[in-house]
């Protein structure tokens, strides 16, 4: 009756770990799908305010990104004062037009109408700043604009 | 001679290749914000403003020491869209039948000849500032969610609101007829139509 003789126990069986890549892989993807590398590393402080009323940017149309905001750790040589960001560096308030011209010169004729400007303020930037470039964008046409924000309820902006 | 299979490759370090990956793409990954409130600046050329009754102008102001201004009184934000919301609807003139305000003769004439002018100061801060645009955006959207409401059963859109109407819009996935949505979604617009002027 050696057949049903009882296999020697040796305490617990290993929990099998061959699945593990498997979901690795899964956690990956999700990662690497959801990844948008980004375009400009900032060099100023960038916390978004919220609100709720907020409508999706449209991708479809051509999108300039313009921040604001005080400079971060790091770059405090440059006051304490918010300031603006295009593409990679610090700008003063007449680098705005030249900029929109070279965005627009980026892009095909028939899409130039509808270059949207994103203006990526700091929550606790004050709207001097953000007038001045709001009129410098008028002076170069580009009327256009969306103030991002996050997604909440507005009363946590305040604290 | 006996066939050989190939040797079996040992996978045991896959995980610790994904892994590595894993953990490049958790670090470098920022979900990006693309979501706002949209607006139109006003062009520059310089034409004769139009002249407008002061009882068509809304005037909200916002200090720099962020505290609200409604028409010549202190307000809470919280109070504001309710404000605006009484001001665009209150029909004035009687003109507007889809309204359904008080007909304060001393308040807009008509959603479409009333004007909210947002003024702020240099040192009012971005945050009160992106609040109270909100709250406006939101006075609009009030009335624009009760007016599809009540035009959207005869349309063929039965209980969809302004603002799942444009998102439907957008949505690729939706079915449906677009192009009727379309018209309702331009139909409201015109009725309620945004007139939200920022001063310098």
């Amino acid at each position: 009756m050696s057949k049903f003789k009882k296999k020697k126990d040796g305490g617990l069986p290993a929990i099998s770990t061959a699945s593990l890549p498997d979901i690795v892989f899964m956690l990956l993807f999700f990662f690497m799908v959801a990844t948008v590398m980004r375009e400009n590393s900032l060099k100023i402080q960038n916390s978004l305010p919220v609100a709720n009323q907020v409508e999706k940017l449209d991708k479809k149309n051509p999108v300039s990104y313009i921040y604001m905001g005080k400079p971060s750790s790091g770059y405090e040589k440059f006051g304490s004062e918010a300031r603006i960001q295009l593409n990679d560096q610090f700008a003063s308030l007449t680098d705005v037009s030249a900029f929109i011209s070279a965005e627009r010169s980026a892009l095909r004729e028939e899409l130039i109408p509808f270059l949207t400007v994103a203006l990526k303020v700091d929550r606790d930037a004050n709207m001097g700043i953000v007038g001045d470039v709001k009129q410098e964008l008028r002076k170069v046409n580009a009327l256009k604009i969306n103030y991002t924000t996050g997604v909440g309820d507005v009363e946590t902006n305040m604290n | 001679m006996a066939k050989r299979s190939a040797p079996e490759v040992n996978a045991g370090s896959m995980a610790d290749i994904a892994f590595l990956l894993l953990i490049f793409f958790l670090v470098t990954t920022t979900i990006e914000k693309d979501s706002g409130i949209n607006r139109k600046l006003p062009p520059m050329e310089e034409i004769d403003p139009p002249i407008i009754k002061q009882k068509n102008i809304f005037t909200v102001l916002l200090n720099g020491k962020d505290q609200l201004l409604v028409e010549e009184e202190l307000m809470e934000i919280a109070d504001l869209r309710e404000a605006a919301v009484e001001f665009l609807d209150n029909n004035g003139d009687k003109s507007c039948d889809y309204c359904q305000g008080k007909s304060d003769p001393r308040s807009s004439d008509n959603p479409d000849k009333a004007i909210i002018s947002l003024k702020n100061e240099r040192e009012t801060s971005y945050a009160a500032y992106i609040s109270v645009q909100n709250e406006l955006v939101a006075a609009y959207n009030v009335l624009r969610n009760r007016r599809a409401l009540e035009i959207g059963p005869s349309k063929g859109f039965r209980g969809m609101n302004f603002v799942e109407m444009q998102k439907n819009y957008k949505d690729a996935r939706f079915v449906g007829n677009k192009e009727k949505l379309k018209a309702v979604i331009d139909q409201i617009k015109l009725e309620f139509p945004q007139k939200l002027s920022e001063v310098q």
